[in-house]
């Protein structure tokens, strides 16, 4: 599938801000099962963007700002990608960090007694890490309902968790918390999701890649409880969602409003083979 | 302490005092009571009036209080220095060698030195640092190395700190106190100085800074700020020497470079002796909420213009389920047989080491892995059953989370009280710096003493005091 | 220099110069308190004490009730006054703690002193309320000691660098405010015409006034005249021979700008806004001051002032 993203995300700061910093992490990483045909990031004010690679081996644009202040701020990513059916499997990625520290705790994927207990229950004693794994996604799929404007705003997993609902991040966080208890190593995933239907509602989306044994990484997303197809386009990866966000921001001791616009759209020009 | 009788520097009562401590044992005999209660009366406003205060966390009245001085010097003889000290420099040594390691290409994991588990899922082994090199591989630049003697031949090693290790300014604000109080008794000696301690740090935070013309590097003390606990000595540090003292919001970075806010426009800075935790330095990479840190001060760092010292990471090698296998890093990376010995360590993670602790509860000291500041313990001997089981259940639901000591019979020191002069547990936290040259160590250190009797916890945030540390010739017998 | 520093030795030297006014003022207002009365006569001295400190409208706002017992609370010891002595002095320590390595050792044991011994002022107090008049007037004679000290050890201590001009910048715009204000309470009894046969209330207010700025002795040597009102006027604007003086202030806070833009190169918007208040003064004549109305050129200069200090600021990155 063809995917042409736009992600436009524009600050207004008040007062205006005389620093800034960030950390964009809008650039993904070609493998097996995705292309990059091309990609931009771009800023509307005049700054340099300077590229290096953080922990996880994502794709880090810096771009600072000191002096003159600066009351809106506008930040385009655009680009295209060429994505391929591999049932979720994720290959051919450059791996930074040795697999099994994915298995840490983490401060928004901590495992509190009651996900312990869940993860438990839910793998039903399953022999198979992969089987286990998907009884997990499905048991989360089950109990958590859906809230992607949920305002009590629950950061962990765990609190998340103790309300039985929350938006895709939240069910991503609580996912690798408990693929972390089974012995799964596990990691956060930040991307774009598309749709073969047109009236699909494509944009960001948060699931989560787990471990399995002769597999290696696998995407699953239990929020729509599958493994990542075609759709996903996968960008940032993270030990939970706090480390695989879009951007990391600092900007002196002003407001900032972020106003995010997301187009994810099949390019359709093109002949499907 | 269980009935095993504490060996005392000066020499138990009722014996002659050792040679070492015979003029010491003198002075206190000669000392009338009220004269000694004038002398410690007269410390404490010392003290008081230069403000070397410090904080206690959650102590909210006590925001500033005075570390106890006891003004009684703790002696230690030129030739057990020396063994000391080259058991430090090959410690440290191994330790940042460790820390080169385990960033880069993981040896010690790969031949099974050390379990893998204990690295990877260390919350303190940072994975920004992953495949990075710390300038001139150092890492732990200045290392306090706690020590405690338990007879007269053997010095253990208590615990390695290499973060951001504190109390310098007390070894040396103690020395500024007995010189002036205890003139005389202190010209009776030949003491080593400590007061080139500063000009010591500054050559090795200068030795590491990432300019080619080092002499020009700007050096700042980074501190959390005022209600951090360590403040005064922050700026103690910073006005010995002779650096900026800066906080987060005074630096900022653009194009991964440092720069100082000063009233003359931004000024460079080069090497950064950083106070704050690396989980504060800054908020684009760790903890988001933090405003001590400075964002982008990282990617500053990775990019090579800033020397961060202590580097980033280096709680890996201080972490207490680290400790007990330093004397195998020892022999690993240097292939010599260690100096200082370690205290026996049993490893709640190790079913073994789990049952024989759980066993042993009323023998052992039951210390958290990550813990620190004398939290998060159990002092087995001084504990009640109920305490005991209590804490038994804690080690029981994660282990590994979990050592076990044997209550060391801790060396005792004379210590001078209202109702008289009366030993008490100390030990000794020495300062070793690590250059881009050259290992150095001021012959010294921090002497902590546990002021309750009978209490083995020298921690100032438990009521801990502190002593000058006097290394003093050998003292051939005379009159 | 750390713009922060600079701030903070800024604010430090501005708390220490107004403890030790406000403690003058307490001074001055509980001589006037002494004076025979006529009955019923009320003279609203804690108003105008409290207006000179400028925490009249935050007194009532807090109290209500004025008397002397409330007024002279709120002044020293109360936490809730941002100005009160004690946290002058609180505000003046924590400043110091935070900018230590920019004092000298002697500059840091003034304010660290006078921050114990408060502690020690502090704990009795608590215990015996109101204070007497016997133990007010000692503490009002320690802040004084406790100013004296701050400012004799800046000046017999610091280099003359940055942190001395930013420290002498602090207490003189501080200064010229104080005097600015005091001069605003009481200018309808300085005016030429409330001139009346000596003896008068108002005669004895002159005199509070004038110690109130430790001028009493200065004012004979200078004019070897009794005590006229408009002289006074004179005397804390343009003499400047008297240190409280609003010229003899903007001739320290011209320098002390003068010297930090001649050790940085660097001259900017403080420095012409102070030398343009500095000419004002020096051309300026008291005829010509009370034409205009000497409330008016008061109020303008209380505003030029603080202008000055938030361009100060500004120049210097504090903000």
């Amino acid at each position: 599938m063809r995917i042409r993203i736009s992600h436009e995300t524009t600050h207004r700061y008040a007062p205006p801000a005389r620093m800034l910093i960030q950390n964009l992490r809008l650039t993904p990483h070609g493998f097996d099962s995705q292309y990059l045909l091309f990609w931009r990031v771009a800023l509307d004010i005049d700054s340099a963007i300077k590229t290096s690679e953080d922990a996880h081996g994502n794709v880090v644009s810096t771009f600072s700002h000191h002096g003159a202040p600066i009351e809106r701020l506008t930040v385009t990513a655009r680009g295209e990608v060429e994505t391929s059916d591999s049932a979720g499997v994720i290959r051919g990625t450059a791996e930074r960090l040795p697999t099994d520290m994915y298995l840490r705790d983490s401060p928004l994927a901590h495992v509190n007694g009651a996900l312990r207990a869940f993860a438990i229950e839910s793998a039903g004693g399953a022999q198979d890490p992969l089987d286990a794994l998907h009884r997990l996604m499905a048991e989360l799929h089950r109990v958590m309902s859906f809230d992607p404007y949920q305002t009590d705003d629950p950061d962990s997993a765990a609190e998340a968790f103790a309300l039985r609902r929350g938006r895709a991040r939240d069910f991503a966080n609580i996912f690798i918390a408990c693929a972390r208890a089974l012995g799964a190593p596990a990691r956060f995933v930040t991307g774009y999701r598309a749709f073969e239907e047109p009236d699909g509602e494509a944009g960001a989306h948060a699931w989560a890649e787990a471990h399995v044994p002769r597999l290696g990484w696998v995407a699953f997303d239990p929020t729509v409880c599958i493994c990542a197809d075609p759709g996903y386009v996968r960008v940032v990866v993270g030990f939970d969602a706090r480390d695989a966000s879009f951007a990391s921001a600092a900007h002196g001791m002003s407001d900032d409003t972020i106003e995010s616009v997301i187009r994810v759209e099949q390019a359709r020009f093109q002949t499907q083979s | 302490m269980a009935g095993v009788a504490a060996f005392d520097e000066m020499g138990r009562e009722g014996e002659p005092a050792r040679a070492l401590y015979r003029k010491v044992a003198r002075w206190l005999e000669e000392t009338p009571a009220e004269l000694l209660a004038s002398r410690r009366a007269q410390a404490e406003y010392m003290f008081r009036r230069i403000g070397i205060t410090f904080g206690v966390y959650g102590d909210k009245d006590a925001a500033e209080r005075l570390i106890p001085f006891d003004i009684v010097p703790r002696l230690i003889s030129r030739a057990e220095w020396r063994k000391l000290e080259a058991g430090l420099t090959q410690r440290v040594k191994a330790l940042n060698m460790f820390l080169t390691d385990v960033y880069g290409a993981r040896r010690i994991l790969n031949e099974s030195i050390i379990p893998p588990e204990l690295i990877l899922r260390n919350p303190f082994y940072r994975p920004e640092m992953i495949g990075r090199r710390a300038p001139h591989d150092i890492w732990a630049h200045i290392a306090g190395i706690d020590i405690v003697r338990v007879d007269d031949e053997s010095f253990y090693v208590l615990e390695d700190n290499a973060r951001t290790p504190s109390g310098v300014s007390y070894m040396l604000e103690n020395r500024e106190v007995t010189m002036r109080l205890l003139p005389d008794l202190f010209a009776r000696h030949s003491v080593a100085p400590v007061d080139d301690y500063p000009d010591e740090l500054l050559a090795c935070l200068r030795s590491v800074a990432p300019r080619q013309d080092r002499s020009e590097a700007t050096i700042v003390v980074l501190t959390p700020g005022l209600y951090n606990s360590a403040y005064y000595e922050h700026s103690f540090l910073a006005d010995k020497l002779g650096v900026e003292l800066v906080e987060g919001r005074d630096l900022f970075v653009e194009d991964d470079q440092v720069f100082m806010r000063t009233t003359l426009g931004p000024r460079r800075v080069d090497v950064i002796y950083r106070r704050v935790d690396d989980d504060f330095l800054d908020p684009l990479v760790f903890n988001p909420q933090s405003v001590l840190g400075v964002p982008g001060l990282i990617g500053a760092y990775l990019a090579g213009n800033v020397t961060i010292a202590n580097a980033v990471g280096t709680g890996v090698a201080d972490d207490k389920a680290i400790y007990s296998y330093v004397p195998d890093l020892i022999r690993f990376y240097l292939s010599e047989e260690p100096l200082l010995k370690n205290v026996p360590t049993y490893r709640c993670r190790e079913p073994d080491g789990l049952k024989y602790v759980l066993e042993r509860l009323d023998q052992l000291v039951v210390k958290e892995v990550n813990g620190s500041g004398g939290y998060g313990m159990l002092v087995g001997p001084h504990a009640t059953q109920a305490q005991r089981e209590q804490f038994a259940a804690k080690i029981k639901a994660d282990p590994a989370n979990y050592i076990a000591q044997p209550t060391l019979a801790l060396s005792t020191c004379p210590a001078s009280f209202d109702k008289g002069v009366a030993p008490r547990h100390v030990d000794l936290r020495p300062f070793v710096l690590s250059g881009a040259d050259s290992v150095r160590i001021v012959p010294g250190g921090l002497t902590r003493v546990a002021l309750k009797e009978g209490s083995l916890v020298v921690n100032s945030s438990q009521g801990g005091g502190t002593k000058d540390t006097w290394i003093v010739d050998d003292i051939e017998d005379e009159d | 220099m750390l713009a922060r520093t600079a701030d903070n030795l800024f604010w430090l030297a501005r708390a220490m110069e107004r403890a030790d006014y406000i403690a003058r003022t307490i001074e001055a207002t509980l001589r006037l308190e002494y004076l025979p009365k006529t009955e019923g006569e009320k003279t609203g001295e804690w108003e105008g004490a409290l207006n000179a400190a400028g925490a009249y409208d935050s007194f009532i706002e807090a109290h209500g009730d004025l008397d002397e017992e409330n007024a002279v609370e709120y002044l020293t010891f109360d936490r809730s006054n941002p100005s009160s002595i004690c946290n002058c002095l609180e505000n003046a320590r924590t400043a110091g703690r935070a900018v230590r390595t920019a004092l000298t050792a002697e500059t840091w044991t003034a304010i660290n002193d006078a921050w114990l011994e408060l502690k020690r002022f502090e704990a009795s107090h608590r215990f015996s309320r109101p204070m007497d008049r016997v133990a007010l007037t000692r503490f009002l004679d320690y802040v004084k000691k406790a100013s004296l000290d701050f400012d004799g050890s800046c000046y017999r201590t610091m280099l003359r660098n940055d942190a001395y001009w930013f420290n002498r910048l602090g207490i003189f715009i501080e200064r010229a405010d104080n005097t600015a204000r005091l001069l605003d309470v009481k200018y309808h009894l300085l005016l030429p015409s409330t001139e009346q046969i000596g003896g008068s209330l108002d005669y004895f207010q002159w005199v509070a006034i004038l110690r109130a700025v430790s001028a009493a002795t200065a004012y004979h040597w200078v004019y070897r005249d009794r005590v006229k009102p408009w002289l006074i006027a004179d005397l804390l604007i343009l003499k400047r021979a008297m240190p409280r003086s609003l010229i003899s202030c903007y001739e320290s806070i011209d320098r002390a700008l003068d010297s930090l833009a001649r050790d940085d190169g660097r001259s900017g918007l403080a420095q012409r806004h102070a030398r343009a208040m500095h000419a004002r003064l020096e051309r300026a004549s008291m005829t010509q001051i009370f034409q205009g109305g000497l409330h008016e050129f008061i109020t303008a200069f209380i505003e030029d002032n603080a202008r000055l200090s938030s361009t100060i600021s500004e120049q210097y990155l504090f903000t």
